[in-house]
C-alpha cells in the first residue's frame, strides 16, 4: 500500500475519533442528566413528574426509532444552524450527538434503576435531599454500569460515524466506501475494517477495565 | 460554621437541629408533648394506601394511638403485613399518615416537608434488615455519608467516624468495603451510620432478621448498650419474639393494622390476652408436648395410670417449687412429664406437664384435689388426658 493511502487511513481515523469523541462527550452531557431524570421521575419516585417522564420517554423513543441515515438528512437545516455548515466532520457531530444522547439516556436509566431502592430510602431516612441522593448514592453506586453504558455508546457511535460519509462527513466509513467500494480497492476496505475492529476492541477493553476497577462489589470475592 | 459548632459541643448536637426547627416554624411545637415524657406519640393514626393500577387499596394502619417513652426500648411485634413497616416509617417521615399526627420529640413530624423534614430526620436514625450500605464506599465512608449530607467539615467527620467505629467495635474495618464484611459487621456499620448525627431515636427495621442467632444476640447486646450508654430511644420492629424478649422493655403487638395489646413486656407476655400475642409467646415457650408423651395420652383413665395435667406458669419465681409443694401438701407422687420455662422481662413464663397418680382403682380423687390446689395457688391448669 502506498504512503499516500496510508496517510489517507491515518487522516480518516483522526476524523472518526474526532467525531465520535466530541459526540460522545456532548451526548453524555445531555444523556446523563436525561437518563437520571427518566430513572427517577415516575410516580412516587425521587423527582416524581409522571407526565414529563412520559413525554420525554416518547421523544427519546421517537429519536431512537428514526434510522440514523434518515436523521442525518432530516436535520440538515438544524445542523447548518449549529455548525454553520452541513458538510464535513464538524457538521457530522451534530446528528451523531442527537442520535447518541437518547441512546445514552436509556442506558443510564437502566444503570440507575439497577441501584437497590433500599439505598434511596436509607439516604432519605437521614435527611438527604434528592440532589444529594443522585450525586452521593445513585451515580456512585451505578458507576460500573454507567461506564459500561458509555463504552457501548462509543462503540455504537463508531458504527454510526461510518454513515456520515453520505453527507461528506469523512472518517473511516467514508474512506471504505469511496476507495474500497467505488474505486475497487479491496485492500483499502480491508484496512478500514481492521482499523475499526482494533478501535472497538480498544474501547471495549478500556471500558471493561475501568468498570471493573470501580466495582467495589467484586473485591475479595 | 454549623458543622464545626456541632462537633465542638457534642452535648448540644442532638438539640441543635431542633432549635433550628423551632426558629423556622414555632407552630410545629406541641406544648403538651414537650411536657410529657413521650419521645414518640401516635395520635389517631390511620394509613391507607390508595388503590393503584387495579390493585385494591390497603388499610395498613387504623386507630393507632400510643406513646413511646423517652429512653425506652420498645418492640413493635407483628406478623408480616401487620403494618409494622408503615408504622416505623411514620416516625421518621418516610411515610405520611392518612389521618392523625406523629409527634416526635415534641414536633409534629407528619406536618413537616422539604428542608424542615430533612433537618428533623437527622435526629432520627434507622437501621435496616438488609443493612443498605453503599457498596461503593468503605465502612468509614458509609458512616461518613449522613455527616456529609448534614454538611459537617471534613476534619470533624473523620474524628466522628473513628469514634463511631470504636463504639460499634469494628475500628479495624475502617477501609473495608461492604463486600468484605460479614453480616454482623455490616449491621455494625449500619448502626454506626444511624448514630452518626447523634440522633435521639433509633429505629430498627427487622435489623437482625437476616443474621444467624449468635450474631443476632451480639447485635442486640450492642443496641442495649447504646440505649443504656447514650440514652437513645430505640424502637424495633420485628416478627421474632426472641428479639423482643432479649432487648425490649415495652412491647406493642400489631395485628392487621391495629394495636391489639401494648405495655410492659413482662405484663403482656405473662398474661397474653389476644390470640396473636399468645401465638408469639408459644414460639418462645412452645405449647406442644414431646412426641413420645403426646402419643401415649388417651382420653380414658386406667387403673394404676396417671392423669396428665398442664399447668401454666407466669410470674417471678413461679413454679420453682411447685412440684415439691404439691407432692408435700397433697402427699402425692407427682411426676414431672415435661416442662418448659423461660424468662421474659424478669418474669418466668412457661408450662409444666405433670403426671398425677390415679388410685389402684383408677379413681380421680387425687386429680380433683390437685386441680383444686392449683386453682388456689392461681395457676391455670387443664387436664390433657391420661397415660397408662
Amino acid at each position: 500500500m502506498s504512503p499516500e493511502l496510508i496517510n489517507l487511513i491515518i487522516q480518516a481515523t483522526g476524523e472518526s475519533l474526532y467525531m465520535v469523541g466530541i459526540a460522545a462527550l456532548v451526548g453524555t452531557a445531555f444523556g446523563l442528566p436525561l437518563g437520571v431524570f427518566l430513572a427517577t421521575s415516575r410516580k412516587g419516585e425521587l423527582y416524581a413528574a409522571p407526565v414529563i417522564n412520559r413525554v420525554l420517554g416518547a421523544v427519546v423513543n421517537a429519536t431512537r426509532s428514526t434510522p440514523f441515515i434518515i436523521l442525518v438528512v432530516a436535520i440538515i437545516p438544524f445542523t447548518r444552524l449549529v455548525a454553520g455548515t452541513s458538510i464535513g466532520s464538524t457538521a457530522a457531530i451534530v446528528p451523531l450527538t442527537i442520535a447518541s444522547a437518547p441512546f445514552i439516556a436509556r442506558l443510564v436509566e437502566a444503570a440507575i434503576r439497577e441501584v437497590d431502592g433500599g439505598l434511596i430510602e436509607t439516604a432519605s431516612s437521614f435527611g438527604a435531599s434528592p440532589i444529594q441522593i443522585v450525586l452521593k448514592v445513585l451515580i456512585p453506586e451505578a458507576l460500573p454500569g454507567l461506564l459500561l453504558a458509555l463504552t457501548l455508546a462509543v462503540v455504537s457511535l463508531l458504527g454510526y460515524s461510518a454513515m456520515v460519509g453520505a453527507v461528506g462527513g469523512g472518517g473511516l466509513g467514508d474512506l471504505g466506501i469511496r476507495y474500497g467500494y467505488q474505486r475497487f480497492m479491496p485492500e483499502m476496505m480491508l484496512a478500514v475494517v481492521v482499523v475499526l475492529i482494533a478501535l472497538v476492541q480498544l474501547v471495549q477493553s478500556a471500558g471493561d477495565y475501568l468498570a471493573r476497577r470501580v466495582n467495589c462489589r467484586l473485591r475479595h470475592r | 460554621m454549623k458543622a464545626a459548632s456541632m462537633n465542638a459541643h457534642p452535648s448540644l448536637a442532638i438539640g441543635e437541629p431542633i432549635d433550628t426547627l423551632a426558629a423556622i416554624s414555632p407552630a410545629a411545637i406541641e406544648p403538651a408533648a414537650i411536657e410529657s415524657d413521650a419521645m414518640v406519640r401516635f395520635e389517631g393514626i390511620s394509613k391507607i394506601y390508595p388503590s393503584y393500577r387495579g390493585k385494591p387499596g390497603v388499610n395498613a394502619l387504623q386507630d393507632i394511638g400510643f406513646a413511646i417513652a423517652r429512653g425506652s426500648v420498645t418492640g413493635v411485634i407483628g406478623r408480616s403485613g401487620a403494618g409494622k413497616s408503615s408504622l416505623v416509617r411514620l416516625i421518621n417521615g418516610l411515610e405520611k399518615p392518612t389521618t392523625g399526627r406523629v409527634i416526635v420529640d415534641g414536633r409534629d413530624i407528619s406536618a413537616l416537608a422539604g428542608r424542615e423534614l430533612r433537618l428533623a430526620q437527622r435526629s432520627i436514625g434507622m437501621i435496616f434488615q438488609h443493612f443498605n450500605l453503599l457498596s461503593s464506599r468503605t465502612a468509614a465512608d458509609n458512616i461518613a455519608l449522613p455527616l456529609e449530607i448534614a454538611g459537617w467539615a471534613k476534619a470533624d467527620i473523620k474524628a466522628r467516624v473513628a469514634e463511631l467505629l470504636a463504639l460499634v467495635g469494628i475500628a479495624d474495618k475502617h477501609d473495608r468495603y461492604p463486600s468484605e464484611l460479614s453480616g454482623g459487621q455490616k449491621q455494625r456499620v449500619g448502626i454506626a451510620r444511624a448514630l452518626a448525627t447523634r440522633p435521639s431515636v433509633l429505629l430498627s427495621d427487622e435489623a437482625t432478621s437476616a443474621l444467624d442467632p449468635q450474631t443476632t444476640r451480639a447485635i442486640l447486646d450492642l443496641l442495649a448498650n447504646i440505649n443504656r450508654e447514650l440514652g437513645v430511644t430505640i424502637v424495633l420492629i420485628t416478627h421474632e419474639m426472641s428479639v423482643v424478649r432479649q432487648l425490649a422493655k415495652e412491647v406493642v403487638v400489631l395485628d392487621a393494622g391495629h394495636v391489639v395489646e401494648s405495655g410492659h413486656v413482662a405484663d403482656i407476655f405473662t398474661h397474653p390476652r389476644h390470640p396473636i400475642t399468645q401465638s408469639f409467646l408459644a414460639e418462645v415457650i412452645g405449647d406442644s408436648l414431646p412426641v413420645s408423651l403426646a402419643s401415649r395420652i388417651v382420653p380414658e383413665p386406667s387403673a394404676g395410670g396417671q392423669a396428665v395435667i398442664r399447668v401454666q406458669v407466669r410470674g417471678a419465681g413461679a413454679g420453682d417449687t411447685l412440684v415439691a409443694r404439691l407432692a408435700r401438701e397433697l402427699g402425692l407422687d407427682v411426676s414431672l412429664l415435661s416442662a418448659r420455662i423461660d424468662e421474659i422481662g424478669g418474669q418466668h413464663v412457661g408450662s409444666l406437664t405433670l403426671g398425677i397418680p390415679l388410685g389402684i382403682s383408677g379413681g380421680e380423687d387425687a386429680v380433683t384435689r390437685t386441680l383444686a390446689r392449683l386453682s388456689q395457688y392461681q395457676f391455670p391448669a387443664e387436664r390433657l388426658g391420661y397415660v397408662a
